[in-house]
């Protein structure tokens, strides 16, 4: 075996050193360290010591040089650069380094928001950990992007929902957290059962598991790949969180902190979507199938659609609020896996990209404020505008350009996206999409209308934002700004096509 | 001679058995037994389809090994988060998880 195959994988190799030298690092530097020097100083409203800034800043830098190193894809869009390693088990492609920059971006900024999390008196012994497990959910979704095996994509959506129940029931002691977790586990483990069962049946009318001959094998439809491209679609639907598989989605979201619900509404949905058009347009590219999987995901786009909008209205806590209107966006980023276009694959990862931004910036804020008040009720944000201008500014912004209103970049990823379903004939699932973004601009304004118009007697006082967090709120507001105003980033991204 | 389709009704039947327990248990071990059967049953279809009808290659079986250790370390999480669970509700039954709702 040639082991020099292993340095084809430049974005793994890269990340696996960043999780190492995070984890070394958390490990010798001793606990009673973390514990003595800080005593009294780190302390929720004082200002934490030198050392546990320098201890949860590490990590993030190290990040940031990955982040930076990988940015771009370093060929040019043909297959000739391609690389497919370990007899087709890792492909990777233009594309990938795209979709896996942009969940590099969301995971820094994740872990700049979660600073102020992290130096809390309960958490800073913590914080490597709370590192460590996440960018070891990001190894994961990068091996579920860059599959090219079943057993590979298994292996990484598992390396992506393990860690993250350990992520949810983060804060121990906390009941709601813990809560959050089992019922993450028991559904993840569920679901996954349910898929295993769907490849064992695929594995049995095939015979192989690589996606490219699989896809030959497939010509016929059987009543046992039928069944397992259900199942499958089913696991990655629990992944995406679609109705009907998003039960799960709105309690796990309420318990877990508020940086690992930003985590998970972003970027396990967007690298599972991903994974999803790659399965359905490699395995299940002939014919009968492409309509069958069509069928069904037009059912699951407008049930998730109408069916979280309609709950969305009637949620008061701000981040049951976030995981309803987290599923009705998940519903759009599937419409550009419909049809299996190059249009509708530059759409998707587009809107993956302006969706992370705008919603991690939202959750930023939300994230800020609960920590400084411990409120996240709707009826909290009363009055916002008056005390903290300018945290409601960034919400209005963030909340705009997820209703996609423009200029912001949630109009022209919406835009995009329902250009390239119409495109491929799906007009009536488009059009259902079209009203329910009216009825979806409704409940975002009330939260604007609630920070705006609505009168509070005693609104959420005057706090000073931790330096990390404005940051973090900053990055986010001017990357949707960007997005829409300019149009290089989409220029760019459909140079590379389709690309997998 | 043993067909095929004996040892394929097994590991359905084992399926929806781990559905059955899924839904019905009231204790999350339970819940968690459930799904290892469900996943067993996976393993057994993996086992079987690669014995009997591709027997040329290894693929099946190294596919259910995996499994087999990936659902060691989800178990390993499951009841870490069970530990944690019972220490704060002293009960890991279902019936306490009810915080959040709707």
């Amino acid at each position: 075996m040639d082991y020099s195959q292993f340095l084809g994988m430049r974005e793994e190799l890269s990340l696996l050193a960043v999780i190492l030298l995070t984890f070394l690092i958390d490990l010798f530097v001793s606990s009673e360290k973390k514990a003595e020097n800080c005593g009294n100083e780190c302390s929720l409203e004082g200002r934490p010591c030198a050392r546990m800034m320098w201890l949860t800043r590490v990590p993030i830098v190290l990040m940031l040089v990955h982040t930076v190193f990988n940015l771009l894809p370093c060929g040019a869009a043909n297959e000739a650069t391609w690389t497919s390693l370990f007899g087709g088990m890792y492909l990777h492609t233009e594309m990938m380094t795209l979709i896996k920059s942009v969940l590099n971006v969301g995971a820094l900024i994740v872990m700049v928001m979660a600073t102020p999390y992290l130096m809390r008196k309960e958490n800073h012994i913590k914080a490597g950990e709370f590192h460590s497990l996440l960018l070891f959910t990001l190894l994961g979704m990068y091996f579920m992007i860059s599959a090219g095996h079943f057993l590979m994509f298994f292996i990484g959506l598992e390396l992506a929902s393990i860690p993250m129940a350990a992520l949810i029931s983060f804060n121990k002691g906390c009941q709601k957290s813990g809560e959050a977790g089992a019922k993450f586990i028991l559904l993840a483990l569920f679901s996954s059962g349910l898929m295993l069962y769907g490849i064992s049946l695929l594995y049995g009318a095939c015979g192989t598991l690589y996606f490219g001959q699989m896809a030959a094998a497939l010509s016929a439809p059987n009543l046992i790949s039928i069944l397992g491209l259900v199942l499958v679609i089913s696991g990655l639907g629990f992944k995406i969180s679609m109705v009907p598989f998003h039960l799960w989605t709105a309690d796990t979201y309420e318990g877990a902190p508020t940086p690992v619900t930003a985590f998970l509404s972003v970027l396990s949905k967007g690298a599972a979507a991903f994974t999803l058009m790659v399965i359905l347009t490699k395995v299940f590219s002939v014919g009968p199938f492409v309509e069958y999987w069509d069928t069904a995901l037009q059912l699951l786009i407008v049930l998730s659609i109408t069916v979280a909008n309609l709950f969305a209205i009637r949620q008061n806590n701000l981040k049951r609020f976030m995981a309803f209107s987290a599923i009705s966006q998940a519903g759009y980023l599937v419409l550009g896996i419909l049809g299996g276009t190059a249009e509708g694959m530059e759409a998707l990862v587009f809107y993956l990209a302006v969706y992370t931004f705008a919603n991690l910036g939202a959750f930023a804020i939300i994230h800020e404020v609960e920590h400084h008040s411990g409120k996240v009720g709707i009826s909290d944000y009363n009055g916002l505008y008056t005390t903290n201008p300018y945290m409601a500014f960034c919400m209005t912004i963030c909340l705009f350009s997820l209703a996609g209103i423009p200029p912001f970049a949630g109009f022209f990823s919406k835009f995009f996206i329902f250009m390239a379903a119409f495109k491929a004939g799906f007009e009536v699932t488009v059009f259902i999409a079209l009203v329910n973004t009216v009825i979806s601009l409704y409940y975002y304004l009330l939260i604007v209308k609630a920070m705006y118009i609505n009168k509070n007697e005693q609104p959420i006082a005057r706090f000073n934002a931790n330096i990390s967090s404005t940051v973090a709120i900053v990055l986010c507001v001017i990357l949707t700004m960007f997005f829409g105003v300019f149009s290089a980033p989409f220029n760019f991204l459909s140079y590379f096509g389709f690309g997998i | 001679m043993i067909h095929i389709e004996y040892i394929l009704i097994i590991s359905a039947v084992m399926m929806f058995a781990g559905i059955y327990g899924f839904l019905t248990r009231r204790s999350t071990l339970a819940i968690l037994l459930s799904i290892e059967l469900m996943l067993n049953s996976a393993d057994i279809n993996f086992a079987v389809f690669n014995r009997m009808l591709f027997p040329e290659g290894h693929e099946g079986y190294l596919f259910s090994l995996f499994t087999i250790a990936i659902a060691a370390a989800e178990s390993a999480v499951a009841i870490a988060i069970m530990i944690n669970l019972y220490r704060m509700f002293t009960s890991i039954g279902v019936e306490k998880l009810k915080n959040m709702k709707w």
